[in-house]
């Protein structure tokens, strides 16, 4: 059995000796806790843990001990190495953490500064609110009918039994269309509200029948913060078997909880409207002070006018004579109808108080409701 | 219409202490005559007592007459009071508000000194006592008024007035007779019938000594009744009591004679007329107007009457415009002594027409045209004359003239449950007929029906008998069997009406249509536009602010019969002149950097179309053909979505520039909504008004069988348009025609999945050099399909460059193209095969060079 070097120079050897490793290990260790920064470390970790440092150096020696010594020297020279590369690994993971942190807070920016370089866009709240109003009837099942808004006079006025020449008729101011050869009556008028989408959807649909028609209307009245000659409605038709008025009660409560809030009551009183009959005008309890206002020592309300209700659409059986007049045999079926002003909507439920407002088209006005009420 | 509780009082027996004002107020409304406004009146009068003028001094050196009068109230002794009318005299019992007195609006009279004398109060006149207008002269009351009574109890001052909402189908409730009415039956009380009420026995007694009358046009009228009044005294003022109430009513008072007319038109609903015997000549007739008449009615106004107005003529011509308005000749005057009654039934449709051709509204034509009582000038034209009789010192002339036309009466089949039906809520049998009788119906059971307990076979049974119902002839308005329900429901209460929660019914939700709108408008909106909702009244001259060529056939648009403002009479055929006067006018606002978009329907007449539409019959449904010539009446009226944009697009700011919107924002604008709706289309440049004609595109989409429809334009405005409208300068716009674009996505299916390759992507640039009138558009068409399909991804333009290098008139377009196979990694050869083949294409389609090739 060989034994290599046997002989060994005791001095070649020393620094092998627990003290002088101790030392090394103590040097390096030192040396990296002293590192403030990664330059620094690399440094060190050439130093002290590079091919050519003492540590290295005295492990190459290792070999030059008698074998009996070379696994005890071997444990302490491995144990002070695998300290350094500890404390190197460590230092170095401290010194990363502290160059990104430092990295991170000088590129730190102030998030609050605006970034609007697109001038901002807006839905019409009338166009948001006549959707909103029509999901509720298309919640229900009902489907959306529109029609034209040059309409010829008959489905604007006859159909919906409006005789020639009854008051009712004047009652909606009407635009009238001139004929092509400039007569005043030519049977073509500006749509005065949404029903005659419900004649043309009788004439057009199968029944039983469920639509909901918003649209624009047009009425030669004379513009002020309430009244406006173009404006928008939108109504709803229901055409069945064994409808009665409280089939259309409960789909005016059903709407007006969708739409103003949940428990809100609402009241009939007779009304009347030619297509209709009976016909009611449709109040709903004030949404905002709820009838606190009419009671003793309430807050007066601006919304209601301290009344505690709120007109807000008017509503009836369809009258059979309409039925007659688009075909349907008012022995088998009956209908309801039912219908408010969008524009009117829009100032109970948004305190819009001036309807110009929604005509002019001010940008500003309209970016307050952004992309939906 | 206004009506006082102290007259609906009379006829409705409401108890010896009136209900309360609010709750009467609620109970008409409730019964479907809407009170608008209560007012409580009288109430806020206090210390004015019925005096009489002792004795009168007359002052002198002022500037207008002056009396200092001596006024006794019977307890005390007289006290001087200033006063400066001079109607009255010495021993005139007259109101006097005592110093301490208020007067309406709070005013209150104290003792005070004027015209050196000291007044203690005040002498009043009508209208400080709110009961009239007259502030003329003193109020001067009958000699037999009690001295020192409380005036406003004397006057019966202390009232609630209400202001009735009647709709057009109830004129029975344009009188107190028939407000009454309904009063008494919601409070269950006794009602007594005022046209029933203190009528002579001989109410209908023809007579020859009356005034001859006759109906010429039994289509005019079909009652026709006048009566007579001799030596009436016409200086008789009108007594206190009724000056109040037409005064509660909001009606002046005029002369003894006209104000009988109108007190019995408020209380009864029968408008009346006067007439000056002595203007007369010749037998009273009712026809229809011969051509080239004219009438000067009472407003002085000469009117060419019309052959379908409705006339009372006598032998000298016109005399009145029937239910109208009286003709001056033969008005009474404050000399008329022998008097005509005329009380009458003209046609409601008639006085309407008539009204409206002569733009004369009158309480009379107010009436008539919503139906009057038809039984009732026989009876109110008796009142009249008992009222003149007794009021005015005139006799009356025994009996009447009475012209009349048959009219048979309305009997409606009523299926007794009808009106549970209607209403989803039984009412019976018992309530119905009940109800109904309270309106004041006949009605008939069908003969073993009657009440009692052998007939009585139990509610539903007797549900589905027939009742047969004559509607009270004031009740013109209950034609048939939903009428009557009407009635019933409301009377029963509409609060009683239960709510059913709704049926589901199966909606299929949004059209497709209706589902790319919203999109569209929230895409526009997403990208920073402004929705607006402009009128569609235009004027003729905005075609030529917007440059249209003479022949542009938007310059064909509606006009209207009679438009709001007679600047804008036409119907726009284009969104834009409105779009460009909201962007002007937010620019006039301040609002600098604009983007505002507008979707709504546009009318472009169809010339070959005859644009008059008939008015159908009503007893059926319409036949196709029908239908067919209705539409044939209406323009086109697509569906237009356009934007107009003018400053920044992209604003200045703490980053640095702004960007000014541009002719490329309003194309993409267009092709943001082509987007939306998943249309293929293409953009090709074009020349088109109002645009600028070298930033001008127009957009096209590929419909069916892949015809390529026009679907709009959009690019910078024409300078032009842009001096016209007083825009802000370089304003662009874009307007597309949703219509097409909806017509041409209908074909297109659902979104089909893309195959989303895993494999790398391969990239080439290539810079292709153009005649610089190739629209890039082409050269990347070109590429796409030189490319081949299946290997390119994305075409990308880069760069566009032109200068010295790439030569004069031409540019440079610099291209990356993206490669991807689907099933493998592309080689180096077959990319750049793929190039090739994509530049060669180029070339061959547009001259395309490779930049720095040869």
């Amino acid at each position: 059995m060989s034994a290599p070097n046997k002989q060994y120079d005791p001095v070649e050897v020393a620094v092998l000796s627990p003290d002088e490793v101790t030392g090394m290990r103590e040097a390096a260790l030192a040396a990296i806790a002293a590192a403030g920064n990664l330059e620094e470390l690399k440094a060190a970790r050439l130093a002290h843990a590079g091919d050519r440092s003492p540590l290295a150096l005295a492990n190459s020696e290792i070999g030059a001990l008698p074998p009996a010594a070379r696994a005890e020297a071997g444990k302490r020279v491995g144990t002070a190495r695998r300290e350094v590369s500890q404390a190197l690994a460590a230092r170095q993971q401290e010194l990363e953490a502290e160059r990104d942190q430092r990295a991170l807070v000088d590129e730190a920016v102030d998030v609050t500064l605006p970034w609007d370089r697109l001038t901002r866009g807006a839905r019409h709240p009338v166009t948001t609110i006549a959707e909103r109003l029509a999901d509720v009837f298309v919640g229900m099942g009902y489907e959306i009918a529109e029609g034209p808004e040059v309409e010829a006079e008959w489905y604007n006025f006859d159909a919906l039994n409006f005789p020639p020449d009854h008051p009712a008729r004047e009652m909606q101011d009407t635009i009238f269309v001139a004929g092509p050869d400039g007569a005043d009556r030519a049977g073509v008028v500006m749509r005065t509200h949404t029903s005659p989408v419900q004649i043309r959807a009788m004439l057009t649909r199968p029944l039983p029948l469920y639509v909901v028609s918003p649209g624009k209307c047009f009425r030669s009245d004379a513009l002020d913060a309430t009244h406006s000659p173009v404006f928008h409605q939108i109504e709803c038709l229901a055409v069945d078997e064994g409808l009665t008025m409280a089939d259309l009660r409960g789909a005016v409560n059903a709407f007006v909880e969708a739409m103003f809030g949940e428990g809100l009551r609402t009241r009939l009183r007779p009304d009347f409207f030619p297509f209709t009959e009976p016909s009611a005008d449709v109040s709903m309890e004030c949404h905002v002070c709820r009838g606190a206002s009419t009671r003793p020592g309430g807050e007066p309300c601006r919304v209601c006018r301290s009344q505690g209700w709120i007109e807000i659409a008017g509503c009836g059986m369809v009258n059979p004579k309409v039925l007659v007049a688009c075909g349907i045999d008012p022995d088998r079926y009956s209908g309801f109808a039912f219908g408010l002003g969008i524009e009117r909507s829009l100032m109970i439920r948004h305190g819009v108080t001036d309807i110009r407002d929604t005509l002019e088209g001010d940008v500003r006005f309209s970016r307050a409701f952004g992309m939906e009420v | 219409m206004r009506v006082p509780l102290s007259w609906l009082a009379q006829y409705a027996a409401l108890g010896p202490v009136l209900p309360d004002a609010g709750d009467v107020a609620r109970r008409l409304t409730a019964a479907g005559l809407e009170v608008e406004t209560q007012e409580r009146v009288g109430h806020d009068i206090s210390g004015v007592v019925v005096a009489q003028v002792t004795g009168i001094e007359e002052l002198a050196g002022f500037r207008k007459p002056v009396r200092y009068c001596q006024v006794s109230t019977g307890s005390g002794g007289p006290v001087g009071v200033i006063c400066g009318a001079v109607n009255f005299a010495a021993g005139d019992k007259v109101p006097f508000a005592q110093p301490g007195a208020v007067l309406p609006g709070g005013f209150e009279i104290g003792a005070k000194k004027a015209y050196e004398r000291m007044s203690n109060g005040m002498i009043c006149s009508a209208a400080e006592l709110a009961i009239g207008e007259d502030h003329s002269g003193i109020l001067v009351l009958p000699p037999g008024a009690p001295l020192g009574e409380d005036f406003v109890a004397y006057a019966g001052l202390a009232d609630h007035v209400f202001e009735l909402s009647v709709t057009p189908d109830r004129g029975y409730a344009l009188s107190i007779r028939g407000v009454a009415r309904e009063l008494a039956t919601s409070y269950g009380a006794a009602y007594t019938d005022p046209a029933d009420a203190d009528l002579p026995a001989d109410v209908a007694v023809v007579s020859p000594d009356v005034y001859p009358a006759s109906i010429d046009d039994p289509t005019a009228c079909d009652r026709f009744v006048l009566r007579e009044v001799r030596g009436f005294e016409p200086a008789t003022p009108t007594p206190l009591w009724m000056q109040v109430r037409l005064a509660r009513c909001g009606m002046r008072s005029v002369s003894l004679a006209v104000d009988i007319t109108n007190y019995l038109m408020l209380e009864l609903g029968q408008p009346l007329h006067a007439f000056d015997a002595a203007q007369l000549s010749g037998p009273v007739v009712v026809r229809r107007a011969r051509p080239g008449e004219r009438l000067e009615t009472l407003d002085h106004v000469v009117r060419d009457l019309d052959t379908e107005d409705i006339l009372i003529t006598d032998s000298s011509g016109p005399i009145s415009l029937a239910g109208t308005m009286g003709g001056l000749a033969a008005e009474i005057s404050g000399t008329s002594r022998d008097l005509v009654i005329e009380a009458a039934h003209f046609s409601p449709r008639g006085t309407a027409r008539m009204s409206r051709r002569h733009r004369l509204f009158s309480e009379a034509s107010y009436r008539f045209e919503r139906g009057v009582d038809r039984e009732l000038p026989l009876r109110a034209s008796a009142k009249a004359v008992s009222l003149l009789a007794s009021l005015g010192g005139a006799s009356a002339v025994p009996g009447c003239s009475h012209a009349s036309v048959e009219v048979p009466a309305v009997a409606i089949s009523l299926p007794a449950d009808y009106p549970d039906r209607v209403a989803g809520q039984v009412y019976g049998h018992a309530a119905v007929v009940r109800r109904l009788r309270e309106v004041g119906c006949e009605v008939t059971e069908p003969a073993g029906s009657g009440p009692g307990p052998h007939h009585d076979h139990g509610k539903h049974d007797r549900g589905s008998q027939t009742l047969t119902v004559v509607p009270p002839s004031w009740r013109p308005d209950l034609l048939n069997p939903s009428d009557l329900a009407e009635e019933v429901i409301r009377l029963e209460g509409y609060e009683n009406i239960p709510a059913r929660m709704p049926r589901a019914s199966a909606g299929r939700g949004l059209t497709g249509r209706q589902r790319m709108r919203r999109a569209a408008g929230r895409a526009l909106a997403g990208a920073g536009y402004v929705e607006v909702l402009s009128h569609p009244f235009v004027a003729g001259t905005d075609y030529d602010r917007l440059q249209l060529p003479a022949d542009d056939p938007r310059r064909t648009a509606l006009r209207l019969a009679n438009p709001l403002s007679e600047d804008e009479p036409l119907l726009r055929t284009t969104l834009l002149p409105g779009l460009l006067r909201v962007l002007a006018r937010n620019a006039g606002r301040g609002s600098a950097d604009l983007a505002l978009y507008e979707m709504g329907l546009v009318f472009r007449p169809r010339p070959s179309l005859p644009g008059v539409a008939p008015i159908l019959r009503v007893d059926r449904g319409p036949a196709v053909a029908e239908v067919a010539s209705l539409e044939a009446g209406l323009p086109d009226q697509p569906l237009r979505a356009a934007v107009v944009l003018a400053g920044d697009r992209e604003p200045a700011g703490w980053w640095g520039e702004g960007r000014p919107a541009g002719w490329q924002d309003a194309v993409e604008a267009a092709r943001e909504v082509l987007r939306v709706s998943r249309v293929p289309f293409r953009v090709v440049a074009d020349q088109h008004a109002p645009w600028h004609p070298g930033r001008c595109a127009a957009i096209f989409v590929t419909g069916e069988q892949g015809h390529q429809w026009l679907a709009g334009h959009a690019g910078e405005l024409h300078p032009r348009v842009v001096e016209a409208f007083r825009l802000p300068s370089r304003t662009c716009a874009a307007e597309l025609d949703l219509s097409v674009i909806e017509t041409a996505a209908a074909a297109i299916g659902p979104v089909q999945a893309p195959a989303v390759s895993p494999y790398p992507v391969a990239t080439q640039d290539v810079a292709l050099v153009v005649d610089a009138l190739v629209p890039a558009a082409q050269v990347e068409e070109a590429l796409a399909a030189g490319a081949g399909a299946g290997l390119l991804e994305e075409v990308a333009l880069f760069d566009v460059y032109t200068g010295e290098q790439v030569g004069q008139g031409r540019k440079s377009l610099a291209y990356t193209l993206r490669f991807r196979a689907p099933d493998r990694t592309l080689t180096d050869e077959e990319v750049t095969a793929a190039r090739e083949a994509a530049v060669a294409e180029a070339a061959r389609r547009t001259g395309a060079v490779l930049r720095g090739g040869s």
